[in-house]
């Protein structure tokens, strides 16, 4: 360590290192540590496990600690979403626009059971079978509600795989928001195309084909 | 008769006896509207026909008292469609009476309530929504749950689920243009949600601004609309239904919302529960309340000046101790799943003392930690500034739509379930109603703080017994048979108060083991409704804080 700086800085690290300032390293070794390391969440409340991920943030179980970094309002502030909850068809459009705000590199932790496969709503006519149908999930955090134990624990899974590199692909899901206009000409669209201006943006469901 | 001029709270209601209702004279009161006469399991019923709907609720209300809609239930039968009006007195809500209105199954339509109670307003958009009723002279009726493109009502019997659907995804254009007369107008549309901090869930808020004030607020609701009243349709009584319970009111008020289901099947099917039950119920329903509280005053102090900090570190913490000691007794943090028809699940953990040390340290702590709230949040100025003479509720207008729990405490209305219609150990403790009359933002939150003393209170109650109870007599689970199938056609429409309010159950049987209809009466849904009456013209941080001081839970209001 070069002369001037203070002692405070000298950590053990910086012994192990010895004399020399340079550590070699890949970049995007690096820079994936880097991501893993202070990960900003998005708040983003849906359901009941959203009870559970508040207690994850506040005192006892505090998120902060692993470096996964003071909750964002804001999507373009945050790197992850956890999705806590059940997602209906009216909220999927617009937990798919908040998603799509964020920058990229994104991940995304899928809290409960609804979140995985509409949980104990899986059979409710109005209720998406998974937060998967609609965005890709790195991980699963299963549990109606997981203990925040639990969810410190995939969250901890994904600092991981981030400083490794590893997060799932984007897939090609099946539910896209799309313009209505682009939308194959059936019945149903016929039925709404009086109501529904070409440029708006839709999702279209199709209940029998989800899993 | 409609047309005289009505004499609120004249003492002359019609069909008060000693005993209690006299139905005869409030079926002569209705006179010609009324057709038909049924009994439900928790009152009389009159049948009247779709267009003299108005008329009958507006005799009802001013001539005999009834002046509490608490629920307006939607459903099919093979020949009929049919609306029921549930209605009660804020004064003494063991006096109840039903309007049933059927409709023919083409094109069923009938009149609407909104003239004579503003509740029926959400409540009959949402049987349109689900049902298909059309409501004549309803204002605004539109789908209220489901996506504006939605096709089908889900609650009808040939309704195809599995058919596809659209929805859409809008831009909202400002709703007060068409009202100005020029082009550059001067309001602003803005949306709040549905993904907002300050909204506690997935709610979304059009609002039309005019400056910094609230010119217009429209909560549009349904972003968690997860299908509970289908999923109860089809879970059996006795063990499939329990659980749904836990997922309305989510926060920590699972075994409220428990004991809402458990009153209405018990006392539909008939089952008693023993002495040793009512009291673990009604204090873990204590607890529950507490730790529903807790988050409340947290989230409220979080939006009113965005202090997540402290108040709301300190609210997780002592809510932390909450679940921690319903986790000993249930076994679970959050979804309980603890009451069973005629008791409960199990008996208090093992070893019992530690369990009431446990609880009664909490108590004991509990003072100190109320007084540092009341530094925090009740005494500080800012708070105070921003909460007194803010988000005002009068209670004429509480009452017009149907507001129950802390919110019309708040606003002067002695109205609580526990003691005007008892249910539980409650009779037989000592605790007091809270009531504060300021009407606005500050008022509900004291009534909350206050309301936590009072359920400290029973709960040191309850563990008093629970001590000395003869542990040969600790009878937690009265026989039940194993598959419920309540007589046909029996109804029953039965309330408790939740944290929030009355949470109601509308329960029809059709001699199977699953209801044939399960409504849910949520407080938070008509709280709700109340919100624009509450924040037209004031800023829009005063709209934040009184949608905060509504403590709604999206979880009840969507259902
Ligand atoms: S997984 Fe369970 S706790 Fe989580 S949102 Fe779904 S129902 Fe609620």
């Amino acid at each position: 360590m070069g002369e001037g700086v203070d002692a405070r800085f000298n950590s053990k690290l910086r012994e192990a290192f010895g004399s020399t300032p340079f550590i070699l390293t890949k970049f995007d070794k690096f820079m994936n540590w880097v991501r893993g390391s202070s990960m900003f969440m998005l708040q983003f409340g849906i359901a009941c496990c959203s009870i559970e991920m508040m207690h994850t943030y506040a005192v006892k179980h505090d998120l902060d600690r692993f470096g996964a970094g003071v909750p964002r309002a804001s999507p373009r502030q945050a790197d992850v979403i956890i999705v806590p909850g059940t997602i209906v068809s009216k909220f999927a459009p617009r937990m798919k626009r908040v998603y799509d705000q964020m920058p990229e590199p994104k991940f995304v932790v899928g809290m409960g059971s609804c979140t995985i496969s509409g949980g104990p709503f899986q059979e409710g006519y109005n209720v998406i079978k998974g937060a998967e149908e609609v965005i890709p999930v790195d991980i699963h955090v299963p549990g109606c509600p997981p203990r925040p134990e639990a969810l410190v624990y995939g969250v901890a899974k994904l600092q991981e795989r981030v400083a490794n590199g590893e997060t799932s692909p984007v897939t090609v899901k099946p539910y896209e928001l799309e313009q209505f206009g682009d939308l194959d000409r059936d019945e149903l669209v016929q039925h709404l195309a009086s109501q529904i201006d070409e440029e708006d943006l839709v999702m279209r469901y199709n209940w029998a084909e989800s899993p | 008769m409609s047309l005289e001029e009505p004499t609120p709270g004249s003492a002359t209601e019609v069909g008060v006896t000693e005993q209690g209702l006299d139905y005869d004279a409030i079926e002569s009161l209705l006179g010609d509207l009324v057709v038909g006469r049924e009994s439900h399991v928790n009152a009389e019923s009159f049948v009247v026909r779709p267009d003299r709907v108005a008329a009958a609720l507006d005799r009802l209300k001013n001539r005999a008292g009834f002046d509490h809609l608490s629920c307006v239930t939607a459903q099919e039968y093979e020949d009929r469609f049919e609306s029921i009006y549930h209605l009660k007195k804020y004064a003494d809500p063991t006096h109840e009476v039903n309007l049933v209105v059927p409709t023919g199954r083409e094109n069923p339509h009938s009149q609407s309530g909104n003239a004579v109670f503003r509740t029926a307003d959400w409540h009959e958009r949402e049987a349109y929504d689900l049902v298909g009723i059309e409501y004549d002279d309803h204002p605004d009726l539109r789908r209220i749950l489901l996506p504006e493109t939605w096709q089908g009502h889900p609650l009808r019997l040939d309704y195809d689920q599995e058919q596809p659907q659209v929805v859409a995804f809008r831009e909202h254009a400002n709703p007060l243009q068409q009202d100005q007369r020029d082009d550059d107008t001067d309001t602003m549309f803005v949306n709040i949600g549905p993904h907002h901090p300050a909204t506690h869930g997935v709610l979304h808020l059009k609002t039309t601004l005019d400056g910094e004030q609230v010119a217009d607020v429209d909560p549009d609701i349904g972003y968690l609309h997860r299908c509970e009243e289908q999923m109860c349709q089809q879970s059996t009584y006795r063990h499939q239904i329990m659980p749904y319970p836990d997922r309305w009111d989510y926060i920590s008020a699972g075994i409220l919302n428990e004991w809402a289901y458990a009153r209405a099947a018990e006392d539909l099917a008939d089952i008693d529960v023993p002495e040793y039950a009512q009291i673990i119920r009604t204090m873990s329903a204590e607890l529950c309340r507490i730790a529903s509280h807790m988050l409340a005053v947290g989230t409220f102090a979080l939006d009113v000046y965005g202090d997540f900090t402290a108040i709301f570190m300190y609210a997780t913490r002592d809510r932390e101790i909450v679940q921690n000691i319903l986790e000993d007794l249930t076994g679970q943090r959050l979804m309980f799943n603890y009451l069973r028809l005629g008791g409960v699940a199990w008996d208090l953990p093992d070893p019992r003392e530690e369990f009431f040390e446990k609880t009664r340290d909490f108590l004991d702590d509990l003072p100190a930690k109320l007084e540092e709230y009341h530094d925090l949040i009740t005494g500080n100025e800012i708070f105070q500034l921003r909460c007194v003479n803010t988000g005002v509720l009068e209670p004429d207008v509480a009452k017009s739509y149907g507001t129950t729990g802390p919110v019309a405490r708040g606003s002067g209305i002695d109205y609580d379930l526990r003691r005007d219609d008892p249910y539980g150990y409650y009779p037989d403790l000592d605790w007091n109603v809270v009531v504060e009359d300021g009407c606005d933002n500050f008022a509900r939150v004291l009534v909350r703080l206050r309301e936590v003393e009072e359920s400290a209170k029973i709960i040191e109650q309850c563990l008093d017994l629970l001590e000395d109870w003869p542990e040969d007599d600790r009878e937690i689970q009265s026989n039940v048979p194993r598959t419920l199938k309540p007589e046909n056609d029996r109804e029953i429409y039965r309330a408790v108060e939740a944290a929030k309010g009355e949470l109601g159950i509308y329960i029809r049987s059709d001699g199977t083991d699953k209801p044939a209809r399960f409504k849910i009466r949520s407080p938070c849904f008509s709280n709700l409704q109340a919100l624009p009456e509450m924040s037209e013209g004031e800023y829009v941080p005063d709209l934040v804080a009184s949608l905060g001081s509504l403590d709604i839970v999206l979880g009840e209001v969507d259902r």
